[in-house]
């Protein structure tokens, strides 16, 4: 038998092993379709079309208003009637935009690396030991998960107040030093479906834990990093609750804070003189980010999403 | 240890205990907490000990200015009696109401329509994830030019069809709808989800069921609905979490004028952890917050459990394959 503390031995937890198809003729050539299928085919493309279009009008509206001149941005017109390319200058040098892009970069930078690598040590480790405990634990994280925000929101400002860190960008991303239920979750189940083998071998060779951890198992992961990895990123690019408790001062926001910031200074019923030109401008500015970065890794996060849906 | 087995087979309560506790003894056991350290150390500090912090602090006024007196239930008192929170909590159940349901029936639309069109549609799919990678805030600033009543471009288009369209964001009856609107931009990971649930869907089914003479509408009802079942409730359950707490947006639209403390909305937008932030991180009145948290914990749990219990006889699993 094997006792509690050993790890798992292959075979273990059963493989899936798809059910048997009916082996179906392949119809020889192409077959033919009816007419009927064209068109069907040809009016769910329109229907298709026309919601690309109300979605993308939005993106397209902001773009065009963000190039017009003051008195034209509500003119509701997609080519601006003069080209304001001044804007894109003007938004540099009207609010600190360089420092807040480099702030958003440096946390979310930082919270993206500090928790997917945590979170991937503590996945391998629920994945692949058998330890005392071990559901316990799990079952913590996945409470954790269904955890509103709100209930440790107040606490956890007081703990980082204690430590004089409330009014710092720390808090930001600190927590993620420890590794985030959801993607510890989201890992796990990665982990579980590398084969056994592999890590066995690995033993055998003489690694320890953590090189055999190293070596094989983050390798191995990469996916599932990657998808963490930019899940976080993006979070963390477009959160605006955690910079309203903590940051005060305007050289420390992000992005999204600072873009609150500028409608309420720039907005004529906060007293300002309606300068949404520019304000469309900052838009675009810190939307493009995550839009190239969507375009190249555009299979990442389709796959992250199905990846939450499978284990329903 | 392997004596103790052979001579009693139904292991006692006693050498249950200490075949667990002689885990510890392995160095495995050793390594395996040395790996889940930092989650265990983060979870205690950060999750559970808060809990229990935020569960003591809803018994007193605490506030961090002021010297903190224990009160007792007040709190909980002062919740009953506070109309904001009743007009806070309705606002969120029904903003959430018409939310959910809308926003899966459009991305089930979408996500089947996609489903046709095979190559075409990882185009498409693009389009329509594209919003879901905007900024919060940006959607936020967004609903705020586009629904405005006097020359946003919602009602100018709406004015082409010949329809006088509503103030949207001052009428209190046209704010949520409006919302709804904007936030229906986003459905694209809902679409991209359901897309990959369809495509799960085996072909020789509706090959079936098209043999049987069943049509179009009965071949989605009787076996498209069940077969992707699983991810409907799963995203019902999680759309719902995540519309009650919804904040960025909203807060975005409604609360960015430093001037009106209590939002341009005329309450129609006071949402639940709006409401909460607010007396928190506004008026520093954390003792109250956190009471307002646990309420609004339970409340989420309450929603959460009643749609697992009537929902669950809808969801059908085949076999033991997951």
């Amino acid at each position: 038998m094997t006792s509690i503390g050993e790890p798992i031995r292959a075979g273990g937890p059963t493989p899936d092993i798809p059910p048997m198809q009916p082996v179906v003729p392949e119809p020889l050539g192409r077959p033919r379709r009816p007419a009927t299928y064209w068109v069907t085919r040809a009016i769910f493309v329109a229907v298709l079309l026309f919601f690309s279009l109300l979605f993308l009008y939005p993106f397209l509206w902001v773009l065009s208003a963000s190039l017009k001149s003051k008195a034209d941005v509500f003119d509701n017109r997609l080519i601006p009637k003069t080209w304001h390319f001044h804007n894109y200058v003007h938004i540099w040098h009207a609010a600190p935009f360089l420092r807040w892009f480099l702030n958003s970069a440096y946390i979310d930078i930082a919270a993206a690396v500090s928790v997917t690598f945590v979170s991937s040590i503590v996945a391998f480790a629920f994945a692949y030991f058998r330890f005392p405990l071990r559901n316990f634990f799990f079952g913590c994280v996945l409470a954790t998960m269904m955890l509103p925000g709100a209930v440790t929101m107040i606490p956890v400002y007081l703990i980082w107040h204690h430590f004089g860190l409330a009014t710092s960008q720390f808090p930001l991303w600190g927590t993620n030093l420890f590794g985030s239920a959801f993607y510890i979750f989201l890992q796990r189940q990665f982990f579980l479906g590398i084969p056994r083998e592999y890590f066995e071998a690995a033993r055998m060779d003489g690694d320890n834990y953590f090189t055999m951890f190293w070596r094989i198992a983050l390798p191995l992961a990469k996916p599932a990093l990657i998808v963490t990895a930019l899940f976080e990123f993006k979070a963390k690019w477009t959160d605006l609750m955690t910079p309203l408790i903590y940051l005060r001062s305007d050289s420390q926001f992000t992005i999204p804070r600072g873009l609150f910031a500028l409608l309420g200074q720039w907005s004529p019923q906060a007293g300002g003189n309606g300068d949404y030109e520019w304000l469309m401008a900052a838009m675009v500015l810190s939307t493009l980010p995550m839009i190239i970065i969507f375009f190249f890794a555009q299979r990442y996060f389709i796959e992250g999403i199905s990846l939450q849906g499978r284990k329903g | 240890m392997a004596a103790t087995t052979t001579t009693a087979p139904v292991a006692g309560p006693l050498t249950r205990v200490r075949h667990w506790a002689s885990g510890f003894r392995h160095r495995d056991t050793w390594w395996a907490f040395a790996f889940i350290a930092p989650w265990l150390f983060g979870f205690i500090v950060f999750t559970a000990g808060p809990m229990v912090a935020s569960a003591i602090l809803s018994f007193t006024d605490y506030s961090i200015i002021q010297t903190t007196h224990d009160v007792g239930l007040a709190n909980y008192r002062s919740i009953y009696d506070d109309p904001y929170v009743l007009k806070a909590l309705r606002n969120t159940l029904l903003w959430t109401a018409m939310y959910v349901p809308s926003d899966m029936i459009l991305s089930l639309f979408l996500a089947s329509l996609l489903a046709r069109i095979d190559r075409l549609g990882s185009i498409f799919r693009t389009i329509f994830y594209l919003p879901v990678m905007t900024p919060t805030v940006a959607v936020g600033i967004t609903y705020l030019l586009l629904f405005n009543g006097s020359y946003g471009l919602v009602d100018r288009a709406l004015a082409i069809v010949g329809i006088h369209g509503p103030a949207w964001e001052t009428d209190p009856h046209w704010i949520k709808p409006g919302l709804v609107i904007m936030l229906l931009w986003s459905v694209g990971s809902n679409v991209v989800l359901y897309l990959a649930a369809l495509k799960n869907v085996p072909q020789h089914l509706y090959e079936a069921a098209s043999m049987d003479g069943a049509s179009a509408w009965r071949r989605f009802k009787d076996v498209t609905l069940p077969m992707i079942s699983p991810t409907l409730f799963f995203t019902f359950i999680i759309l719902t979490i995540y519309c009650l707490q919804v904040f960025d947006q909203v807060y975005t639209a409604f609360y960015y004028n430093p001037g009106v403390a209590g939002g341009t909305s005329g309450d129609a937008t006071l949402f639940s952890v709006i409401y909460l932030f607010q007396q928190a991180f506004v008026y520093f009145h954390m003792g109250y917050a956190s009471a307002l948290a646990w309420m609004l914990f339970g409340i989420i749990m309450l929603v959460t459990v009643v749609q697992i219990v009537f929902s669950r006889r809808f969801v059908y699993y085949e076999g033991e394959a997951r």
